[in-house]
């Protein structure tokens, strides 16, 4: 397993040669997504919004690796678990949360569950799919498609170690080993699939193996040490870029709470377990890096959290102020043009809603 | 003799008690999905399960529909009963080869060698904030597929007695339950094992002038319709619960369009295609002579389903009373 920086942030491996501007980038997408999912947490138990993901403990994962990305040719196919990935690529934190509340300015048009993002803008991005694994085939496609259209671009995939099991795992892997496909595959191996330990969701010794059977070189990485997800994925990146062809890499890493705002982990986790991993937070480890290279000075790491915690609970009060979307928008995007029936059922829909005060139970609660 | 006892429950403790019962019962009952061990199921369904049973019984599998059903035939082919759970009805889509191509045709092809005597249970529908791919209503598509059965409780007794009779069903189930409703009321159900029979609707309210068809989640909200149109004009609605989807009890929907004369069908899913364009060649083929108004369907819209706007989307009470009355006023 590569590691860098063990969990006490004592140097174990050779840094990678990378200007110090990104390494503060990644630091910086750490912290927002740690302060977004602390907001994100807070709406949920307020009310305000009816869930959300936790990256906590995941952040390094999601932040290494989107620094391995070229913003101007490269695409994004991520897992749910990504935020990380958008922060770091200057994803405004405004277009996450208006996606929170769903209202009218959400890419999806308040059509998806909260964190399902989409966006073109700074990065491609793919919109975000409930169906576990969908992306990781759709990826290699795109991949196919630079190929066949003589572009230099990479796309990276991510997806959990539950998505391991989904036949969209499988056919991505193995149609990227036939065609040699500019992707990365990347396994965010957080021991978990909701309460699924590893142990029950696959008897190989380890998920980067899996490459093997596809043709695909593996590779194992700690997923709570930043430096070493972006070695490897930058590794990785290079080569697919210069028609060495796919990489799957599997970062070891930990779920430090619920699945979502809505799961309770003690009824299937250790607390031992959970205070095991608490001692191996990535943002920690890393900043006692960054402090003693001199890339943070004292009092920066403060500075910054407080920084994206106002950041975060203005977005979130601004996108709690918006509007909620237009009726019109259950019924567009559906095809590009309306076909006549759907037309139909729009007007009726507006003039039904409009012509009476309907006080329309807008409550609803998500259990997972 | 004894007295029966009652336990006061909700839809998602009379699916779980269900399940229990038939496991007591029956060692080739096993129960198999993904979180459904330890856990208890994302709703809770299976909750205290492998605490009964150990996990030779009530097994949390690999995060793959495909592989929950696909082996679930398999067991089912030699021997056991499985109960599969899959998650949430949006992601049994990967298993649709499974089902449909499988599950369904085995007693066919093989000329009633091999069966494969299933339940699949899946939490479908909207109204709990779930977007596009947690709220949908996807009975449509498996009701068009010959050899599978389709079964949609709306309350907990029925859920209790339709799901003992899913799993003494020699062919495949659908059980379809209506997540809305996992919590929002409970009923007095017994304590002992019972099968309520598939494929026998129930009426909800009698009554004469009009029909409203309905299942699942939608029965409480026609209920409240039909109610509520009774006091403001004083009209008799029937309200029929059609449960058991396939195979339909088509006699007893004839019999209820004959009698009251004018028909409302009530589903989430889209209206295209959807199981009211069903009830309603049933009237235009058999009964066309007794009706009185057009057939109306309140459904969902032809689109996917919204979150923000959800309620929008789904029919509710004033949705089903207008339609009531644009039929009555025919
Ligand atoms: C096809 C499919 N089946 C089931 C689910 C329900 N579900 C949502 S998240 C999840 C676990 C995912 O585990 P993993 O891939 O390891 O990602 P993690 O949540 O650990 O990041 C499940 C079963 C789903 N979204 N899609």
């Amino acid at each position: 397993m590569i590691q860098i920086l063990d969990p006490k942030g004592n140097q174990v491996g050779t840094p990678p040669n990378v200007d110090p501007k990104v390494v503060i980038r990644m630091y910086r997408a750490m912290v927002a997504t740690r302060q977004f999912d602390d907001r994100a947490m807070k709406l949920q138990r307020t009310g305000k919004v009816g869930f959300s993901i936790p990256n906590e403990g995941i952040e390094a994962v999601s932040a290494g690796a989107a620094a391995a990305l070229d913003a101007s040719k490269d695409w994004i196919a991520p897992h749910y678990r990504d935020f990380a990935m958008a922060l770091f690529h200057g994803v405004k934190p405004q277009e996450m949360m208006d996606n929170m509340f769903g209202n009218q300015d959400d890419h999806a048009r308040g059509r998806q569950m909260p964190v399902h993002f989409t966006f073109t803008e700074p990065i491609r991005w793919l919109s975000i799919s409930s169906p576990l694994g969908t992306q990781v085939p759709n990826a290699v496609g795109i991949a196919m498609a630079m190929q066949k259209r003589g572009e230099d671009g990479v796309v990276l995939t991510s997806f959990g170690d539950g998505s391991t099991s989904t036949s969209g795992f499988h056919s991505g892997m193995n149609f990227a080993g036939v065609t040699q496909a500019p992707v990365v595959f990347l396994c965010q191996n957080n021991q978990y699939a909701i309460s699924c330990p590893v142990e029950k969701q696959t008897a190989s010794s380890s998920f980067a193996i899996k490459g093997e059977a596809y043709g695909i070189p593996g590779v194992k990485v700690d997923g709570n040490d930043v430096l070493a997800v972006y070695d490897a994925v930058k590794k990785a990146v290079d080569r697919a870029r210069n028609g060495g062809g796919p990489t799957l890499i599997e970062a070891l890493t930990f779920r430090m709470g619920g699945h979502s705002t809505s799961d309770d982990p003690r009824r299937y986790i250790e607390a031992s377990v959970m205070d095991e991993w608490a001692a191996k937070d990535p943002i920690a480890r890393f900043r006692v890096y960054l402090e003693r290279e001199g890339i943070l000075h004292p009092g920066d790491a403060d500075d910054i959290q407080e920084e994206f915690a106002a950041v975060m609970k203005e977005a979130s009060e601004v996108a709690e102020g918006k509007a909620r979307p237009a009726l019109e928008t259950i019924f567009s995007d559906t095809f590009k043009d309306m076909p006549e029936h759907l037309k139909a059922q729009r007007d009726w829909c507006i003039s039904h809603y409009s012509s009476r005060d309907e006080s329309v139970n807008e409550k609803g609660e998500f259990p997972l | 003799m004894t007295t029966a006892t009652k336990t006061k429950m909700t839809l998602v403790q009379a699916v779980n008690d269900s399940l229990k019962c038939a496991m007591r019962a029956d060692d080739s009952v096993l129960v198999l999905g993904e979180d459904v061990g330890p856990k208890g199921g994302v709703f809770l369904a299976t909750d205290g399960l492998t605490a009964e049973f150990g996990e030779e019984r009530c097994f949390d599998t690999p995060l793959s529909e495909d592989g929950i059903i696909g082996v679930g035939i398999g067991m089912a082919m030699n021997g056991m009963k499985p109960v599969c759970e899959i998650q949430f009805q949006d992601f049994i889509f990967p298993a649709f080869d499974q089902i449909v191509s499988e599950a369904a045709k085995m007693r066919y092809r093989s000329g009633g060698q091999y069966t494969v005597p299933m339940v699949i249970r899946t939490p479908y529908g909207g109204g709990i904030r779930g977007g596009l791919y947690h709220s949908q209503s996807g009975e449509a598509y498996f009701c068009h597929t010959p050899g599978l059965k389709v079964v949609v409780p709306s309350n907990p007794y029925d859920a209790k007695g339709l799901l003992a009779a899913a799993i003494a069903d020699p062919d495949p189930v659908l059980f379809l339950e209506p997540k809305a409703l996992y919590r929002s009321s409970k009923m007095e159900v017994p304590d002992e094992e019972y099968i309520i029979p598939l494929s026998k609707v129930a009426t909800v309210i009698d009554g004469d002038e009009l029909v409203v068809f309905c299942y699942g989640a939608m029965v409480p909200v026609c209920t409240k319709a039909a109610e509520r149109v009774k006091e403001s004009r004083g009209a008799s609605i029937r309200v029929v619960d059609l449960r058991t989807l396939m195979p339909l009890d088509e006699e007893a929907v004839l019999d209820a369009i004959r009698e009251c004369g004018r028909v409302v069908t009530v589903h989430e899913a889209p209206r295209f295609c959807g199981f009211g364009a069903e009830i309603s060649a049933l009237a235009a083929e058999h009964a066309i002579e007794y009706l009185e108004a057009p057939v109306k369907r309140v459904t969902g819209f032809d689109t996917p389903f919204p979150n923000t706007l959800e309620h929008y989307y789904m029919p509710d009470t004033r949705r089903v009373v207008d339609a009531i009355e644009e039929a009555l006023d025919f």
